[in-house]
């Protein structure tokens, strides 16, 4: 609306020229308000004249009032080299009278000068939208063609400068002047590619409609030009693909919006208590996609073939089903695709199946590949060996994808997240539609700016050294807590797995007979007591926080997330330590069966007690205490969901299923169940129980940790321990793909091996295997190169954080600059009307 | 809407992809959504783009907006009129700006003027003691308000005519990282 205003020359010659008398300016000035919006409504248009009215009434009163203003107005007149001699009684000047009331001020002509700087009409009219579009249209055409490089920094980055084509487009506000706009944004638009056209419609803030138009003239200008030029078949070619490709993109983004899970679900919780309780829910969503993807892989690859061809059956025969297997995942179980053991170590293929190797075959290792018969067939143990570090491989650059992304939105500026202002327009969560909960948010916004408020007034007290010192013990003390039990919980886990194991082979030496239903019950002894301590001691960490008392939220929650990942990291570390440092070396001596298999057997049973007990937990500690609360206590407070706990649940139960996928290939799948039920548990328990949260949550920040948590130590890890397991851990010897093998990467050497045998073209990829794949001097040079890459990005972030710091500043700048000169306009204007207005006031005042 | 009648040719069914965040379906859903509102107003067929506006107090008592302390601005600033009677178009829009996948100057522009009440294309002091009062309904005393504005044009000024310009407002967002997940309504 504003983009016609003032601008024109004239008005802005009888604002500054004929300060006659207030009543011309203002005739001046509300014809300039109707003009501005044309297309409002009448009686707003009256009430703002009005209102303007009343102001330029309040300047004169204020003039009348106090007379002795204007010196000070002159002191801020000062040109820049004798503002610092003038410093010091600018400065009294300003304590005297705060800024904002300088402004009221001044003239309306100085108002409708500031309201047509071309800085302040941006995105307003309709003119000044299409011609900032085509200027950027413009901009964007020429670096596609010249320099596709330096991209982003341009735009955005200037804001003050933006506009100013703009302003010299709109100096003519008739018809024709826009409908020539116009053509030139389609004109420029058809240059462009189709995926930038679409993203600069899309982006236009204009309506449907109007952008409809723009791309319909876009689209016959196309085909005008397309039939006018005689466009070869090649041209023709493109068209159709990049028609089809579209055509193609849109039925795989409806095929994807279909695959929206529980979006009214979604909504309702969002509705209900916003963005922060949502986040978790995504966050499981993503989880679900994780492993939706690893299932499909593992499925796809080792499940299904296995599956057509199962080895020959175990001598003992099949098992009966008690429900006991289900929590311990072994007897009916042990023996299926479930897990690794099952796997077979020779190529399937369509026609017969091979008599499988025997077992402890080191001597003819490679007769299982050498005999595989030529055409359809499917060698496993290198199936199994690629499938798994594929999937690692797919997961770790989508999750690094995913972080980078959540990065880039989140931390643009960190700082400066308690200004009022920003309390004040950028707290409110549209998404809340649950009239308690929008009565609780403008409850916390209005308490948040109270306190603000008061941080405003009071100055920052000192404490004292004694207060500070007191302060450091109790964290000291608190810290040394929370470590010490940690220490003492991991010491626990380690000496329950090594009794547990102790146990278990002595029992295996008395009698070896199948285990007895005790003996199966024992197996659960160390996941529960695991998920017992999951359970148990982040209470302890919460109560060492309560004495702590932290001042900011933030700083609380962090020593929180801190403290908990630091617990599950050393009992992760520390069963770790015990499967492949003990179990797997030592299980050859003991005449263990199959350790892998075992180890797969553990960490379902780790995830169904995870699952048990978080469920226990929902019961207990949210629906119990809430009954509790309600009904002894009388309380009508209900409990607040903790958001980064339950999160970082999720991480410790992705971690066990992420080491899992080696040893018990469908453990994704279980996974997947876990937390569709979890989804549905949690949903109905925040749902019942708890309320939404009181303290503001910072949930695109929070997303970006618990994405970098679930990156690094837990998939790091992870990958870690599973690369470890690959490389130089040996397999055991009597089941599974890898049996006979030394360890795991030897499958892929023979393989290449055989190759090279068989087709002697192919040589130079048992070269390249071993030189790339077997040597780790190769692999230290890649992760060296990886590290660099890494280095030299942070040093491009850190460079364009600097730039980003001196483009605000010169925004400070310039905004200075901005005042500077508004005073001086005002000075000029003042002085030229000063004579003829005391008259006037006096006439206004009598 | 498992129904075979058509509601949009397929040209409409582009153009709408093409220049809003949304896949067909969504589009669909949000002519059910609208359709909804007033049944007998407005048709199943959309085809030939039927002139229909549905006025300002049908749209606020969507279950989305009900409770927004700033549901009547929302409503207005899409209007095309500015009098708060949506055409399906302009409630595509409303939409689409606030959706998701919107971008952060889309949301910017429109939020700016969502707060603007008065519409001069500035957010000045009145237009914030009327968002504070909203936000807070009225829990603050209106000196606390007072306070509260001047503190925050204080900050958020950066050419010291004492109200906001799109510039101001603009540089202020880009430092709050949670107003694009805040600022997103789920249709």
């Amino acid at each position: 609306m504003a983009g016609n205003v003032g601008l024109s020359p004239h008005y802005l010659e009888a604002g500054l020229e004929s300060p006659i008398d207030e009543e011309g300016v203002h005739d001046s000035f509300s014809q300039l308000i109707a003009e501005q919006s044309e297309d409002g409504p009448e009686f707003e248009l009256q009430a703002l004249a009005r209102e303007l009215d009343e102001e330029d009434r309040d300047y004169v009163n204020a003039y009348l009032t106090n007379p002795d203003q204007k010196p000070q107005g002159e002191v801020r007149q000062k040109p820049q080299g004798e503002v610092r001699r003038g410093r010091r009684d600018l400065d009294r000047d300003e304590e005297a009278e705060p800024l904002n009331q300088t402004a009221e001020k001044w003239s309306s002509a100085t108002l409708r000068v500031l309201s047509s700087m071309p800085s302040r009409t941006i995105g307003r009219t309709r003119g000044a939208i299409i011609s900032q579009y085509y200027n950027r249209t413009t901009e964007l055409r020429m670096r596609r063609h010249s320099r596709p490089s330096i991209r982003d920094l341009h735009h955005s980055s200037r804001p003050s400068l933006r506009g100013y084509r703009v302003q010299s487009d709109s100096n003519e506000t008739d018809g024709a002047n826009e409908m020539k706009k116009q053509d030139n944004l389609v004109n420029n638009l058809q240059s462009l590619s189709v995926s930038d056209r679409d993203r600069m419609l899309r982006a236009m803030p204009l309506g449907v409609a109007a952008k409809s138009e723009i791309r319909r003239l876009v689209l016959c200008k196309e085909q005008i030009s397309k039939a006018h030029g005689q466009i070869h078949c090649c041209s023709q070619l493109k068209f159709n693909v990049i028609i089809a490709a579209r055509h193609a993109w849109y039925s795989w983004l409806s095929f994807l919006h279909s695959l929206q899970l529980w979006h009214v679900a979604l909504k309702r919780v969002g509705g209900r208590f916003g963005t922060g309780v949502l986040s978790y829910f995504l966050f499981l969503k993503t989880l679900l996609f994780f492993n939706l993807f690893l299932f499909l892989v593992t499925g796809l690859f080792l499940v299904l073939p296995q599956a057509v061809h199962p080895p020959e059956p175990p001598p003992q025969g099949h098992l009966n089903f008690s429900g006991l297997e289900l929590l311990t995942g072994r007897g009916y179980f042990s023996d299926s695709v479930m897990y690794y053991g099952y796997y077979s170590n020779y190529t399937l293929n369509g026609r017969s199946r091979m008599s499988g190797a025997p077992p402890n075959a080191s001597a003819d290792e490679s007769a299982s590949f050498e005999s595989a018969p030529r055409g359809l067939s499917y060698n496993m143990p290198l199936a199994y060996f690629f499938t798994i570090g594929m999937a690692f491989f797919i997961t770790c650059i989508i999750l690094v994808y995913c972080m980078s992304k959540s990065f880039g939105q989140s931390f643009r500026v960190e700082k400066s997240h308690d200004m009022v202002a920003m309390k004040v327009f950028c707290s409110w969560d549209f998404k809340v539609i649950k009239k308690p909960s929008v009565a609780l948010m403008s409850e916390n916004i209005s308490t948040q700016l109270k306190e603000l408020l008061a941080d405003v007034n009071r100055d920052h007290d000192n404490k004292t050294l004694g207060q500070k010192l007191c302060r450091l013990t109790v964290h000291c003390l608190a810290w040394s807590i929370c470590i010490g039990s940690t220490m003492a919980c991991a010491l626990a886990v380690y000496y329950l797995a090594d009794h547990m194991y102790n146990g278990r082979h002595l029992l295996a030496h008395i009698n070896t007979m199948d285990p007895q239903l005790g003996g199966e019950a024992s197996l659960l002894a160390l996941p529960v007591g695991v998920s017992l301590i999951n359970l148990l001691l982040p209470g302890l960490f919460n109560a060492a926080a309560w004495m702590e008392e932290y001042d900011s939220p933030s700083v609380r929650t962090y020593v929180a997330i801190s403290r908990n990942l630091m617990l599950k990291m050393c009992l992760l570390g520390v069963l770790c330590y015990h499967w492949l440092g003990r179990e797997a070396v030592e299980s050859q001596a003991l005449g263990q069966q199959c350790w892998e298999s075992f180890v797969g057997q553990e960490l379902y049973r780790f995830l169904l007690m995870d699952l048990v007990f978080t469920v226990l937990d929902t019961l207990f500690g949210e629906f119990l205490w809430r009954l509790f609360s309600e009904k002894v206590l009388k309380r009508s407070r209900r409990p607040v969901f903790d958001i980064a706990r339950n999160v970082l649940e999720l991480i410790y139960g992705q971690t066990l299923a992420w080491l899992g996928v080696l040893f018990s290939p469908l453990l994704p799948g279980v996974q997947i169940i876990k937390l569709l039920l979890l989804f549905y548990i949690k949903m109905g328990s925040v749902m019942l129980n708890c309320q939404a949260p009181r303290k503001p949550y910072r949930a695109s920040q929070m997303t970006t940790i618990f994405i970098t948590l679930l990156c690094f130590p837990a998939f790091l890890g992870a990958s870690v321990c599973v690369t470890y397991t690959m490389w130089s851990i040996s397999p055991s010897s009597s089941c599974g793909p890898f049996r006979g093998l030394k360890t795991m990467m030897q499958a892929g050497r023979l393989w290449v091996e055989q190759l090279e045998r068989d087709t002697p073209s192919l040589a130079w990829l048992a070269t390249a295997h071993a030189y790339l794949v077997e040597n780790p001097l190769f692999l230290f040079v890649a992760a060296g190169i990886f590290l660099i890459v890494i280095y030299f990005h942070t040093q491009v972030v850190g460079g364009q954080r600097k730039i980003i710091d001196l483009l605000q500043e010169q925004i400070k700048n310039e905004g200075e600059d901005k005042k500077f000169l508004i005073m001086r306009l005002q000075s000029i204007h003042e002085k030229k009307r000063s004579p003829p207005r005391h008259s006037s006031s006096q006439d206004s005042a009598c | 809407m498992g129904n075979k009648q058509t509601t949009f040719r397929d040209e409409q069914f582009e153009a709408y992809q093409d220049c809003t965040f949304f896949t067909r379906k969504e589009i669909l859903r949000l002519h059910g959504r609208y359709r909804e509102l007033a049944p007998h107003l407005v048709p199943l067929d959309y085809t030939n783009d039927p002139d229909i506006k549905l006025p300002l107090t049908l749209l606020i008592n969507m279950p989305e907006l009900k409770e927004n302390p700033f549901r009547d601005r929302i409503v207005q600033t899409f209007s095309e009129d500015g009098q708060g009677n949506l055409s399906f178009n302009d409630f595509v829009d409303m939409f689409s700006a606030l959706c998701e996948s919107s971008s952060r100057e889309l949301k910017t522009i429109y939020a700016f003027k969502i707060y603007d009440f008065n519409r001069d294309n500035f957010i000045c002091k009145e237009d914030m003691e009327k968002t504070i009062n909203k936000l807070t309904k009225g829990e603050l005393t209106p000196e606390e308000v007072t306070l509260v504005c001047d503190k925050a044009i204080e900050e958020a000024d950066l050419d010291g005519d004492s109200k906001l310009s799109f510039a101001d407002f603009e540089n202020m967002i880009s430092k709050a990282p949670d107003f694009l997940s805040t600022f997103h309504v789920r249709i």
